[in-house]
Parts: structure tokens; sequence; C-alpha cells
């Protein structure tokens, strides 16, 4: 449908040329059965005298059968879709609407408020730039209204219009209109907005400030609805770093090898030196081939073929970077987790990540909480069911390369797969993962390297040094097989610094938390204390519960490979449980320490640790000899 | 060399209007579907949209030819120039192109005169086209349909799941987030791919008038041999026509605004000869294009009713 310009019958070719330079808007309309969603988007097609005769006919038809205004035009009726859900009286899906007016092009995702709300409406949000968040003035904000204003900011849509419609049942009350707004003002604190909300007052069944101002609401200064929606800024929405994800490797002869794909944000431009991960070589670009010509620069959304001067190797699900401008990369990510599946969550289970152009096996390893969706305060949560949402820890088989979701809507995003049925079974979107591993030391700083030799320490303190991580669950007898080894080692004469997880929480750590990002990062100060104690020829002895596999392989790669030693202590579940020698299971069941291996959380047990020791029937100091023994037989205690 | 990544260089890039995001948006899918599948194919029906497609599916290759043969479902009863313009387009592009008749539907005899519209379009198009896709054993099947065709259409999904008959249930489809598509299947289920869902009308007339597209010449207006039924003017494309006693083949200057079987599409009436005029012609229209299909005409729903048993 398009909008009924005088230049169509005088000048088509002028209103072509001019249709030609309209931009395109998505947007949302969220409201629940009955808030006047459908009689909105009516209204404005309606008054932009974009309807076409055939269609009004069927609904003034549709209307004395099954219209719901009472005789008059329902408008809502243009809206509905598939037959059984008309004969139901409710829609069910999300429906996606096009028109333009002499300005834009608009589509408009019209999802349901009952209750699979939740599914249909992240669906919908997800490509849009805009919300409109009917209320109904009558019952002004709602939980519903939350939700919907929740879900907005969730998936990060910039710009949110709050629609008090049903004016007319309210007297066109200014008082009123204030009242709702200062109390959505008021609760939109808690949200994440991006840009403040803009509120209006409308009347979607009589028109007033939807397409016309109306006569009723002079109070009102405008513009109206329909207005505002054709001249709000849409900014690109991913500005910054360089991100395309490579979708195709396309080699059609043997002169031309180009890489296809759609620039996910960014800049790119012939020239530009790039880096492919996760392979980290760097080349440059030498063309950006379209259909229509090479491009001089490309930014978001172009779909282009890229071709590099070097012969570098580069498959689909590689992502080019500019190299000072690098995604983060790791097996683990922290997500809010939107659960679209009649099927629970099975954390633990193994699913198909799909994020930027890869598929990857992995799975819910933790789950933190689940937001009660109407009072959007976290709540403990084992798993999630259809239409709930939660934080939870998500682990892959391989790394991902990926930003956070607040700063790009497509590396910052995922779906899960099953296996088995190939359904979608939920959406992600990636939380800031600020994790210290990552972070790049400034350029300018050097080591400073000391005078003394490896040979001086060894023969001064008659051992070569390493360190030993004892892992395991809580009541596994970490702390207390430390305390014993760090006595052995000491009565025989050994220079050795003893580091608790527990100890390291109460000073060093002392800002950390106990989410996975947070035991990670407590286990890199770990490592890295390690580091300088062996590197000063000192035994480290390390208490950690450690229960990541791929965190314990970083600290290894910090430490050094050679001289670190993963010593699991492995007790049963239900003896440690039964050890609980802080209480800590107890506090974890009734969910007041969020992500607690065996609880609430997964631990990885170590696949080839240099030894386990069975701490649930062995005595303790025969456990403490078998260590003593490894680190004989691996050379590091000299006689 | 530095790169410019700053968020100061985009406002100065060249605002992309709604016509470039839709292209790029057709050819991220068009690409996914070449990445994620082991046998797609496109469906041509020679049509404006199928026309578009077809110069999207070029551009998401270019410099390289399509990777996937084209499909047409003939049902013998196609308008004459219709088969010249596609045996024409798949020879410039040097595309596979399969054709696929219901041999059954011939062998009975099969026709839109005797049979009725409804079982005609079952034998010789819903039935046909699965036993082209059977027998090519795709997984992935192009269609050209829009959502702001009609109704039932505004929710269909970019991917669309097919079972293993070929059924589309409305309750079993999955969710179709930001621009990912889950291309997974069974084997013998399968994905429709509709890379135009957001496009409209317009676009796809403005489309094609920027990008010099080129159509079946029955899209524009000439004098043509016609008969008028129940209001709908019908061409006499061939001496098969069966003509009703005392009706005539009387010249009309019409065009079409879709195209299908001969016997079963409406004409209207018009002077547009050039594209322009055409536009303008729709533009100024009062009644929505799907009006001249006679099989939507049978009953409300029966576009979904259709595409649950696997028709397009
Ligand atoms: N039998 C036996 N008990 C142990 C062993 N190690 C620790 N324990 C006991 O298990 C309990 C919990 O130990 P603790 O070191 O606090 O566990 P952590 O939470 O893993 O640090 C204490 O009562 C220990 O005495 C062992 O090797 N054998």
């Amino acid at each position: 449908m398009s909008h009924q310009s005088e230049l169509i019958a005088t000048d088509i070719e002028a209103y072509l040329a001019e249709h030609e330079q309209k931009d395109l808007l998505r947007f949302l309309t969220c409201g629940s059965v009955d808030d006047g969603k459908s009689t909105l988007i009516g209204r404005l097609l309606h008054d932009s005298h974009l309807l076409y005769e055939d269609q009004l006919a069927a609904v003034e038809a549709e209307s004395t059968t099954m219209g719901s205004a009472g005789g008059e035009l329902d408008l809502a009726l243009l809206m509905d879709g598939l037959k059984a859900e008309r004969e139901q009286g409710i829609t069910i899906d999300v429906a996606y609407r096009y028109f333009s007016t002499s300005r834009r092009k608009f589509i408009i995702a019209d999802t349901p408020g009952h209750e699979q709300y939740t599914r249909n409406m992240v669906t919908g949000a997800s490509t849009c730039d805009l919300a409109i968040i009917l209320v109904d003035a009558r019952h002004g904000v709602q939980a519903q209204t939350k939700r919907h204003s929740y879900l907005t900011s969730l998936l990060g849509i910039e710009n949110t219009v709050v629609a008090i419609n049903k004016m007319d049942l309210v007297d066109h009350s200014k008082e009123r209109f204030e009242e709702i707004r200062d109390h959505y003002l008021e609760f939109a604190e808690r949200l994440d907005l991006k840009k403040a909300p803009w509120f209006i007052p409308i009347s979607a069944l009589k028109g007033d400030w939807v397409v016309d101002p109306g006569t009723n609401m002079t109070w009102f200064d405008g513009p109206t609805l329909m207005e505002h929606l054709e001249t709000v800024p849409v900014t690109v929405p991913e500005d910054g770093d360089l991100r395309f994800p490579v979708q195709l490797v396309r080699r059609p002869d043997l002169t031309f090898r180009g890489f296809a794909g759609t620039v996910a944000s960014g800049v790119v431009h012939p020239g530009d030196e790039v880096m492919v991960l996760p392979s980290g070589v760097v080349t440059t670009v030498d063309r950006l081939v379209t259909f229509n010509g090479d491009l001089d620069e490309a930014g978001p959304g172009t779909a282009l073929t890229m071709t590099l001067t070097d012969e570098v190797d580069v498959s689909r699900g590689d992502v080019l970077v500019h190299p000072e401008r690098r995604p983060q990369r790791s097996h683990e990510v922290d997500a809010m987790v939107v659960w679209m599946s009649e099927t629970d969550m099975a954390p633990g289970k193994e699913y198909l990540v799909q994020q930027a152009n890869r598929i990857v096996p992995g799975r819910i390893t933790t789950m933190a909480h689940r937001i009660d969706i109407n009072t959007l305060e976290p709540e403990a949560a084992a798993g999630l069911a259809v239409n709930e949402i939660g934080r939870c820890t998500v682990t892959c088989d391989q790394q991902l390369l990926f930003d956070a979701y607040e700063r790009n809507r497509t590396t910052g995003a995922f779906i899960l797969v099953d296996r088995l049925s190939n359904a979608t079974m939920a959406a992600g979107m990636i939380l800031p993962q600020d994790s210290a591993w990552d972070v790049q030391p400034d350029e300018h700083l050097q080591r400073h390297l000391s005078q003394i030799t490896v040979a001086e320490r060894e023969s001064r303190y008659g051992q070569r040094p390493c360190t030993v991580l004892l892992t395991g669950l809580t009541g596994a007898g970490k702390s207390t097989t430390a305390v014993a080894l760090e006595r052995r080692l000491f009565d025989a004469g050994r220079a050795t610094l003893r580091i608790d997880g527990e100890d390291l929480r109460l000073g060093m750590s002392r800002d950390l938390g106990f989410s996975a990002q947070e035991r990670s990062e407590n286990l890199r100060r770990m490592a890295e204390v390690a580091r300088l104690a062996n590197e000063s020829g000192i035994i480290v002895i390390a208490a950690f519960a450690a229960p990541k596999a791929d965190v314990r392989d970083r600290a290894r790669e910090l430490v050094g490979p050679e001289r670190f030693l993963i010593v699991h202590l492995d007790a049963p579940v239900e003896v440690a449980r039964q050890r609980d020698p802080e209480g800590l299971y107890e506090a974890a069941d009734r969910g007041e320490i969020p992500q607690f291996p065996g609880v609430s959380a997964t631990y990885d047990v170590p696949e080839n640790p240099d030894l386990t020791l069975d701490t649930a029937t062995v005595d303790q100091a025969d456990n403490v000899e078998r260590i003593i023994d490894l680190l004989t037989e691996r050379g590091f205690l000299t006689p | 060399m530095t790169p410019s990544m700053t968020a100061d260089a985009l406002p100065d890039a060249p605002r992309r209007t709604h016509l470039q995001q839709l292209e790029d948006e057709s050819i991220h899918i068009i690409r996914e579907v070449v990445a994620q599948f082991e046998r797609p194919v496109m469906l041509y029906s020679i049509g404006k949209d199928s026309g578009v497609m077809l110069r999207l599916a070029e551009k998401a290759f270019h410099p390289g030819k399509l990777p996937f043969p084209l499909l047409h479902v003939d049902t013998t009863w196609k308008f004459k120039d219709m088969i010249a313009h596609r045996n024409r387009m798949a020879e410039e592009l040097g595309v596979e192109l399969i054709v696929h008749t219901n041999q059954d539907g011939v062998a009975t005899g099969i026709n839109p005169f005797d049979h009725g519209s409804k079982n005609y379009t079952d034998i010789m198009k819903t039935q046909a086209l699965k036993q082209a896709l059977d027998a090519g054993g795709y997984d992935a099947a192009f269609g050209g349909a829009r959502r702001d065709e009609e109704k039932s259409r505004a929710k269909e999904r970019v991917f669309s799941f097919r079972d293993k008959h070929h059924r589309w249930d409305p309750k079993n489809q999955r969710p179709e987030l930001w621009s990912f598509y889950n291309g997974r299947v069974h084997p013998g289920e399968s994905i429709r791919v509709f890379p135009l869902s957001n496009w409209t009308e317009l676009d796809i007339w403005q489309y094609i008038w920027l990008e010099e597209i080129p159509l079946v010449p029955l899209y524009y207006s000439a004098l043509r041999p016609t008969v008028e039924r129940d209001g709908t003017l019908i061409m006499v494309d061939d001496d098969r026509f069966r003509f009703e006693p005392g009706e005539e083949p009387v010249d009309r200057m019409i065009r079409f605004r879709t195209l299908g079987c001969y016997p079963l599409s409406g004409a209207v009436e018009s002077t547009a000869t050039t594209l322009p005029q055409i536009i303008q012609e729709m533009l100024l229209a009062t009644r929505s294009e799907r009006e001249g299909r006679v099989i939507d005409h049978d009953q409300a729903g029966s576009m979904e009713e259709k595409k649950k048993e696997g028709y397009f």
C-alpha cells in the first residue's frame, strides 16, 4: 500500500524518484488484548488513505458479522490473520504489515498481548527500531505494560513511544494523561532504556492524535503519532567496530576467491588492514565486490563479497575485524535467555548454538536466576519454561567470537536449536563479559627482568617451582588438604606459598561474587600470583573449587603448562554435602548462593588430571603422601 | 592504513534507502540457504516477483553463477509468452532449468475447463510441485511470495518448515529472530524460503523499474483476443480454449497484474504500455492485487487451506 500522493496522477516518474529515496522504519506495537492495538494500526492505515476499496468493503462486511465495535467500522478486523485465530477472536503470532507514506516506508511487527506474548514479542522486537507501548487510559500502567517495556529494553529497541489510548473514555483528561506518564516514568527508571520514552494521548477508535490532531485534546502539543513515526531519526543501530561474519566462501573460478557476507557493524574500505578470527591472521582488504560495482566503503547492513590481498584460510563463521578492535572470545558466555519452546530447558543438555554464522554444540552450564516478569526481580530457578527469561551461562565446545548484545545486535545474539527435533528453543542476548583474561595490557609497559637465574634459585631452595591446583567440590577437602600439604612440605625444608580461594576473597578478591564470571576472575588472580611465586622459585599450593575446565586451562596457560599440576579431590557430592563445612550447600539450596557448583552449576570433572585423590574414604595423610610422590616423580622436589 | 571506524564516520555515509535495505536482506537470506542446505532449488514462476527474486540471486553470487537450478512447474496451460520468457532467462543466465509437468494429470486429461479451478490447481500445481520436489530430493525451495499479498501470509516465516508430506503447520513454525535462520531438517523434510517476504507490490515494481529487470510482455497492455466470463476477462492464448455457445473472442487493450494459467488469469483493461504507467495504474487502483487470481476467490481463508496442502 502506498500513500495517496498527488504526484501519482500528475507525474508518476517524479513520484517514483521521490519514493525511491524513502528509508525504512521497523516498529512493534505492544499491548494486551483489548488495549486497542489492532484498532490503532487500522486507524493509521485508514486515516492515511492506505486502504483499498476491496479491503474496506471486506472489513465493513465482517464488522457486522463478527465485529466488536458495536456496528461501527471495526478497523481491528483488518489486522487479523489465520482462520482458526479469527474464529477464536484472537491473534496468536507475529504478523507483519507494510505501508508507506510520503516520507517513509514502514514495517509493523504486530504481536499479540495474551499468554504467548513473551515469545512473540521477542521475535517481533528483534528486528525493530521502535516500539509503541499501548496503555489503556482507564487502567493506567499495568503489569503487562511493565512486561512489554522490559522486553523492549531487553531487546535493545532504541525508541519507545508510550501511547495512552482510549482517552475518549476518560474525558480526554490531561490530568489522567499526566498521572499515567509520571507513573510510567517512575517505573521506567528500573529499565535500561536507550532514550527517554515519548508520550502521546490518543483515541485509536475515534482517531485523535493518530494521524490527525482532532479537536478533543487541544492541550496536547503534538506532533501526531504518525508524524512522530515519520520523523523519528533511525540511527544506524550498530556503529563502531567492524564485524564482518563470513557467510559463504565463493570460488566461482580459479581467478576469484571472495568472502560473501553482510557487514554487521562498522565501516570497511578497500585497503583496510583486517584480521581473520579465530585464526588471527592479518591481511588487507582488496575489493568490496557487488553486482552493481565495487564499493569504496561499506557500512552496517551492506551485503557484499570481500576479496583479500593474501591467500589466507577463511571459512564460514570466521569474522573479519580491524586488528585493534577485536571481539571477545570465550567458550563461555553469560546471557539473558528467552525460552521459546514448549519443552523446558534442560540444563547440561547439548544444544546447538547458532551465532553470527557459526553453529557450535553448547549447553546451559549455569542458571543464575529467572526474571519474574511482573516484578522484574530475579528469583532462583533451576531452568526455564516457555515464555520465561533468565540469566544463564552457556558453554560451547568451540570458542565464540562475540560482543555484548548492547553493543552489537548481530554478534551479541544467538539462538539455541534442539539437536533432535531441530526446533528453535531459545533466543539469547550476551551480557557484557568484561573478563580481565582478555584485557590486553598497555603496549608501553615492559617487563623488568630479575638478575637471579633459575639455576641459582633451584640450588638455594632445593626444588623446582610448580603450582599444585587442588580442585573439587566444596567439602571435597581442598582447604584442609592444602594446609596439610603445606605443613608436610615446610617440614621437609621446602619453600611454599599456599593460596586458598576463600582467603583470596577475604582480601585481594573482596570485590568478587560467585557468578561463573567472577569465579573465573578469582582463579585468574590466583594464577597471576602463582606465576610470580613460581618465577621466584616458590612451590604454590592452590585450593580452589575451579569448576570450569576452560578456566582451569587458561590458568594453566598463564602459569605455564610444564609446571602446572591439577589434583582432583574426588568426593561424591553426597559426601561433600554431608560435610558441608560452612553450611554452603544449604544456603545454595535456598537460592542464596547463585551458580554454586554441585547445586545450581555444574562442576567439570578434570579430564586428564595429574592426580585424582579419593577424599571420601582414603585418609588425608595418605592423600598428602601421594601428592608428595607425584612432585618427586616429576622432579620438582630435588633430593 | 588507518581504517575509519568511528561512529562519526557514519552520518556522512549515504543513508540507505528502503530498497537497498530490502535488497541486502534478501541477498543475506539467499546466501544463507546455500550455506545451510545441500540441495536448494529456486521455484521460478516466470512472474514479476520471480524476476526480482532471480535478479537478487544473481546479485548474491556475483561474479559467479547461481549455485542451484531453477524449477518451473508447467501445467501445460501457461501463456506462450511466459514459456518463451522462461527459456530466454535461463539461457541468458546460464542456469540449469528443470521443467516438471504432472504426467498423470496430463494422461487423465486434467484441464481447467472441465475440472474446476480447485481440482485442476491441486493436481497440476500442488501435486506436481510435490512430485518435482520429491524427485529432486530438494531440502530447500525458494519461492517468491510476499507477506503483503494476503492475510495468512502476513505471519509466514522467511524459512517456512514443511514436513515429509510438504505440509505447512501454522502451529509448528520456528520462531525467527534477528537475521538468524534455522534451516536444520531431517531427511525428507524441507524448508520453503521466501526471500521477498518484506517486499510490497510497489517495492517490486519500483525495483523492476530501477534495475531494468526483463518482464513477460503480458504485463504491458496490448490488443489481445479475450472473452468475458462472470465479469472476468480471459485471454484466448491458444486454440485449446473452449468457447461457450455464442462466445466470440474480442480484441481488447488488456494487461495482467499476475500471471498463471491463461484460462484462470483475469486480465484488466488498461492503456498502460510502459512501466511507470503500470505503476501509476497500480497505485491508483482501488482493488488489491490478488483480486485477479481466480483461485483465491473460492472461500475466505482458501489460501491457507492450500498452503497446508503444500501449495506455495
Ligand atoms: N576422609 C577425608 N576427609 C577429608 C579429606 N579432606 C578433607 N576432609 C574433610 O572434609 C571436610 C571439608 O573439608 P574442606 O577442606 O573444608 O573442604 P573445601 O570446602 O573443599 O575446602 C573437613 O571436615 C575435612 O576434614 C580427605 O582427604 N579425607
